[in-house]
């Protein structure tokens, strides 16, 4: 789950991370009077859930109140990477001297968190990662100890000569882990870590992914999820269980399994298709499931056709069948269906189709070599 | 010949009484899994299906029964200790078939089982089998035969897939392992690759591996040096929309590596048969078993 920069600031903050005050505007003029009361120069910054917000025009420095009044103007309302900005931050400008990045994630080939620190830090981060490795440094972390504290020194000094601005950047890595551990991140980073003029550390823009599964044991990390910056029909097959990764094609997949759901969705470009949409109905099924599903996937206007490719393991496949029957009874579809089932229970998904009028094949191929044609218009 | 299970696994299943793990005990004993215990704390004492015992700790049931290797059912937040107990217990081998775990419960778990000696599949797997002696875990039994070929995936739904068009074509399997798709899991497929190269009845293997990180590339490069019998790998999410990444770091970590342009390149390299769609596994596994 991806939170906003101000939600991310906020749960360092409490770990005494050091960042510049800043509040939340949905209007221009509550930018405006949240400007007036700093008193000083401000930046507006859109929370989106997209990267490059600042290369987008979604982050403006503002040095009067009512600069600050005419950015949010521009910023609220835009659109960055087809989402649109509903909130600016507007926080209290740094003087910047050098920006470095800091980051901490779950690394899959070590199997821990592994810190990355980069003196070159900044908006061309990942810049720096493709052409000049060797200024980023990696740390691992065992969880059972933590970040010790030797290992936060090395990296301050990779940081920095001063050794008081190293001591200050290890604090700071100690105060990101604990962080980063206790919301149950996969990922949370300080980009830029900013040295002011006057020679002390901030945290200029922070970052954090939560790991969905830690979700259920954390109520108050799943309180600050914010439905209205994310796709509707990707929130919709949330809540049902489902899920769902909207696509441009014509084919709407309905599948149990993540991997056969790519594959499947291979296998419709393979035959020429494009599919509407990745849905992977999950494990243990029941019939509300596949209702929801069909909903989901008939909501989209580009559908001409829908394929199902059910392999029954946990999964009963008369439960999906009856599972079509039901959504197909209640609101009949518009366009064509073509069913695949094979696994547990098969044949009496057969039959309960079969008696509702469906029919359906066994074989993988050729139910999407039938959507694809169905979805192009074909017979 | 097999890997990992056989006639003589003496199977333990942690949560035997839950939904899930009662439904998969009855199963894998119906499959001639010999399950020789349950647990679930509390119902210590009493016996599943009247014949197998349950007992309160995996501790109790190893001492008593001898059980040598363990399935776990329970819900997730509880799945990351019970791992560490069957580890802890004297267990060889620990089969996780929960999905939902959370990943830093991993970042624990994985060096207290590898510090232990024990072998982890999963989490988040459908566990596997050793078509005619011994299933572990949730893969239909009657979509696997006896035969050549040794199957390694990350994908629950996707092996059954190749599983079936393998068996509709008469091409039996030694031992079929998922080995789960989350970010950190005990068993990679290297793991695999090996045991598959060491067991004298499997004459070539079956990879389906998916996009994202570098497992892939790296089992290619194991394949390349250490392997002498053929491998065909599948990719699947060929047509996955790019992007979705996590941040920066994300694609730091990653730099542009976890394509299935580039898995399938690795694989080519490595001198593998490549296959565009499942039922080519066919085709693709004949041609290397002549």
């Amino acid at each position: 789950m991806n939170i906003h920069e101000y939600q991310a600031k906020e749960i360092l903050r409490g770990y005494g991370v050091p960042i510049p005050p800043g509040e939340i505007a949905t209007t221009p003029a509550e930018a405006e009077a949240i400007a007036t009361k700093y008193g000083t120069a401000v930046m507006v910054k859109a929370q989106v859930h997209a990267g490059g917000r600042g290369k987008a025009g979604g982050v403006k420095f503002c040095k009067t109140p009512a600069d600050a009044k005419e950015k949010a103007t521009a910023i609220l309302g835009m659109k960055i990477k087809d989402l649109t900005v509903e909130k600016v931050l507007v926080t209290i400008a740094a003087d910047i001297g050098s920006e470095a990045y800091v980051g901490i994630i779950v690394d899959r080939a070590t199997k821990k968190p592994v810190f990355m620190v980069s003196a070159a830090g900044g908006i061309d981060i990942e810049e720096v990662a493709a052409h000049t490795p060797e200024k980023i440094l990696y740390v691992p972390v065992d969880v059972r100890y933590g970040l010790p504290t030797y290992d936060a020194m090395r990296m301050g000094f990779f940081l920095y000569e001063d050794v008081k601005l190293a001591r200050a950047a290890a604090k700071i890595m100690q105060q990101l882990y604990a962080a980063f551990m206790a919301a149950g991140c996969s990922l949370a980073e300080i980009n830029p870590l900013v040295v002011t003029p006057t020679g002390e550390l901030i945290a200029v823009d922070g970052k954090m992914v939560i790991d969905d599964n830690e979700l259920d044991r954390k109520p108050e990390i799943a309180a600050l999820r914010d439905e209205s910056s994310e796709e509707p029909s990707e929130v919709d097959a949330r809540n049902a269980n489902l899920t769902f990764i909207k696509l441009d094609g014509n084919v709407g997949c309905v599948v149990n399994g993540a991997g056969l759901a790519m594959a499947t969705m291979d296998l419709v470009k393979y035959y020429g298709g494009e599919p509407a949409n990745f849905l992977d109905i999950g494990g243990s099924s029941n019939p509300e499931k596949v209702v929801n599903a069909l909903r989901i996937i008939t909501a989209d206007p580009n559908v001409k056709a829908i394929l199902f490719n059910i392999f029954g393991g946990i999964t009963r496949t008369d439960d999906v069948a009856n599972g079509i029957v039901t959504a197909t009874k209640a609101n009949p579809l518009k366009v064509p269906i073509v069913i695949r089932l094979t696994g547990t229970n098969e044949e009496l998904a057969m039959k309960i189709l079969t008696e509702n009028g469906f029919s359906a094949s066994s074989d993988m191929d050729t139910a999407v070599k039938s959507a694809v044609e169905l979805a192009k218009g074909g017979k | 010949m097999s890997v990992f299970i056989d006639k003589n696994t003496k199977l333990v299943i942690q949560g035997i009484t839950g939904r899930d793990g009662s439904f998969h005990a009855k199963q894998m004993m119906e499959y001639g899994t010999q399950v020789v215990a349950g647990v679930t704390p509390g119902k210590g004492g009493q016996k599943f299906e009247g014949t197998v015992p349950i007992f309160n700790t995996v501790a109790d049931a190893v001492k008593a029964t001898g059980a040598n290797t363990s399935v776990i059912y329970v819900p997730p937040p509880f799945a990351a200790d019970a791992i560490m107990e069957a580890a802890a217990a004297g267990v060889s081998l620990v089969v996780c078939i929960t999905e939902g775990v959370p990943v830093l419960d991993m970042t624990k778990v994985y060096p207290f089982v590898k510090e232990r000696g024990v072998r982890l599949i999963g989490p988040n797997c459908p566990g596997l089998i050793t078509p005619g002696e011994a299933k572990v875990g949730i893969i239909p039994g009657r979509i696997c035969t006896p035969g050549p070929v040794g199957v390694v995936s990350r994908s629950g739904t996707l092996t059954y897939e190749v599983v079936y068009q393998l068996t509709r074509a008469g091409i039996g399997q030694t031992t079929c392992v998922g080995i789960g798709g989350d970010p950190i899991n005990g068993t990679n497929f290297i793991d695999c690759l090996e045991a598959f190269e060491k067991d004298p009845a499997t004459k070539a293997v079956a990879m389906m591996g998916e996009i994202g990180g570098t497992d892939e590339q790296e089992a290619a490069e194991f394949v390349k040096k250490h392997m002498k019998k053929p491998v065909v790998g599948f990719i699947a999410g060929q047509t996955a929309p790019p992007g979705r990444r996590m941040g920066h770091a994300g694609a730091i970590i990653s730099g542009s590596a976890g394509t299935a342009a580039e898995k399938i390149d690795a694989f080519k390299a490595a001198g593998m048969g490549v296959a565009a769609r499942p039922i080519d596994f066919v085709e693709l596994i004949k041609a290397r078993l002549k």
